[in-house]
């Protein structure tokens, strides 16, 4: 049996990889859901009574279901019902799979923080911008999107932390990330076997990462703190 | 010709006629107020002319140009509209200034988008913006707010907010400015300084219609007084014949004329 100091750099090797997963899996995300849930709030708040209907039933499937079987379903669907395995056996069919279910997860959530967001803001910043002559997209990009933004930050900050710790569901399709490379040392990994701490130390990923987020949100914070 | 001619204007909201066949016109360089009872339609009325709102009948022209007709479904259309609109300004009673936006920002803004969406833009951006900040601090400088160009709307005074708010109107160059209730929100002493510019407008031969409650303003600053009365225009006169000859029985009693 090899020392704690022995086993370190292989371990923190091991979770550093597994953690490039996470962070990978993080900002594709976030990549693709921030602005998908934008085009999601807009068809749920549509003024065509179907394409709202649509777009509310889609996002009450998604929010009305755990993460973890979205994962299985889109893992699994393609190739077991349709025998057509589209995101193949590797490791990077997992993460594409993974992607797809996280980025449609999180775009429902932050779909309907968005419309709280658009619907706090009063109607008249609307009236004002119609009288002045300004077209409904500009009203949105140059009136709107950023007293959304300001208004949104605080829930965002906590879907954005949910998101960092979510991703470890990827492990259920077989996806590295960093919670499975610190539990390959339980079962015997490169030598190590039958060591719990590789997974305490995970958590210090996570502590640091969601620690860098809460400074970055309040410094939005702070930064859109000058008008209110 | 009149600047502006409404003709027939009716309004409702589900079943209850909030408007109803509303006429009247209005010469350059005048002033109209609009006085009457809560919930009469004054503010509909406004939201009309400014397209919030669509009538259900009637027309309305400027210039003696058509620019709305309740039976031309045209008319509403987006483009259509925000080419209309440019005839008319409406400062709200409650300012609705864009909070992200210095006082500067607030009036420089639609001038700017519209600039951008003109064909010769791109060749001219530096000309085009020089002179709408230009416009943009004459308008600032003759609301009195030259010192304040740069504050955003929360550190501002209600009264230099609705400032704020009547600079950015003009800046659109409107013919006819209308407004809701502007002092409504403000304290006696800051409705003083709002009034006071309004009237400087009128001295500046600005086309306005103002809707009030204020009635010795009104009655100093008016050319032509309308009382409205659940929804129809009850007395148009002079402010003389309004405030002091009234004709109808209900506006000697909104004007507190009866003893009851
Ligand atoms: N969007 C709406 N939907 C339904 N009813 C409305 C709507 N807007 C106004 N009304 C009704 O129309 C009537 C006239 O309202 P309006 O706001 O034009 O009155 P007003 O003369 O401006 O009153 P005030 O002096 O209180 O501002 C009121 O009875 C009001 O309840
Ligand atoms: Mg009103």
């Amino acid at each position: 049996m090899s020392t704690f100091l022995e086993q370190l750099p292989i371990v923190i090797n091991s979770l550093n990889i597994g953690f490039l997963q996470t962070l990978k899996l993080f900002f594709v995300t976030l990549l693709g859901a921030l602005p998908l849930g934008l085009l999601i709030c807009f068809g749920s708040m549509s003024k065509i009574k179907p394409v709202k209907r649509l777009f509310q039933l889609l996002i009450w499937i998604v929010r009305g279901t755990p993460l973890m079987i979205q994962l299985l379903i889109i893992y699994y669907f393609p190739g077991l019902v349709l025998d057509n395995p589209i995101w193949g056996g590797a490791e990077s069919g997992r993460f594409a799979a993974s992607a797809v279910a996280f980025i449609i997860n999180y775009a429902c959530y932050f779909s309907e923080i968005y419309r709280g967001g658009i619907i706090a803001i009063p109607i008249g910043q609307d009236e004002a911008g119609l009288v002045l002559g300004m077209t409904k997209s500009d009203i949105f990009f140059k009136v709107k999107l950023l007293q959304m933004i300001k208004r949104i930050l605080p829930p965002m900050s906590n879907e954005v932390l949910t998101l960092v710790k979510d991703t470890s569901l990827a492990r259920i399709i077989a996806l590295q990330e960093i919670i499975w490379a610190g539990q390959a040392f339980m079962k015997g990994s490169q030598g190590i076997s039958g060591a719990i701490w590789p997974l305490f130390f995970t958590a210090i990923y996570y502590l640091i990462c969601n620690g860098l987020l809460t400074v970055l949100f309040a410094r939005l914070e702070k930064k859109l703190s000058y008008f209110r | 010709m009149h600047i502006l001619e409404v003709e027939h204007i009716s309004k409702s909201f589900e079943k209850t006629e909030v408007l109803k066949d509303i006429c009247f016109t209005l010469e350059k360089s005048q002033v109209l107020s609009i006085i009457g009872s809560s919930g009469s339609g004054k503010t509909t009325l406004l939201r009309c002319l400014n397209f919030l709102e669509h009538a259900d009948q009637g027309t309305i022209k400027v210039n003696g140009e058509l620019i709305f007709d309740a039976t031309d479904p045209s008319y509403r259309k987006e483009a259509v509209m925000r080419r209309n609109l440019r005839h008319f300004g409406l400062v709200f009673q409650s300012f609705n200034l864009f909070p992200q936006y210095t006082a500067l920002e607030n009036v420089m803004l639609a001038p700017k988008l519209s600039a951008a969406k003109e064909k010769d833009y791109k060749s001219h951006k530096k000309e085009i913006l020089a002179s709408i900040e230009e416009d943009a601090l004459k308008y600032l400088d003759m609301m009195g707010l030259s010192d304040r160009i740069g504050n955003y709307p929360h550190q501002l005074s209600g009264g230099q907010c609705q400032r704020v708010a009547i600079a950015r109107a003009l800046a659109l160059k409107p013919d006819i400015l209308c407004f809701d209730e502007p002092t409504s929100a403000l304290d006696p002493e800051l409705t003083g300084e709002v009034l006071k510019v309004i009237k400087s407008l009128a001295e500046q031969k600005m086309t306005m219609i103002i809707v009030t409650h204020e009635m010795s303003f009104a009655k100093d600053v008016s050319d032509q007084v309308i009382f409205m009365n659940d929804g129809i225009v009850l007395e148009h006169g002079t402010p003389t014949e309004v405030f002091e000859n009234p004709k109808e029985e209900r506006t000697k009693q909104f004007l507190g004329m009866l003893n009851t």
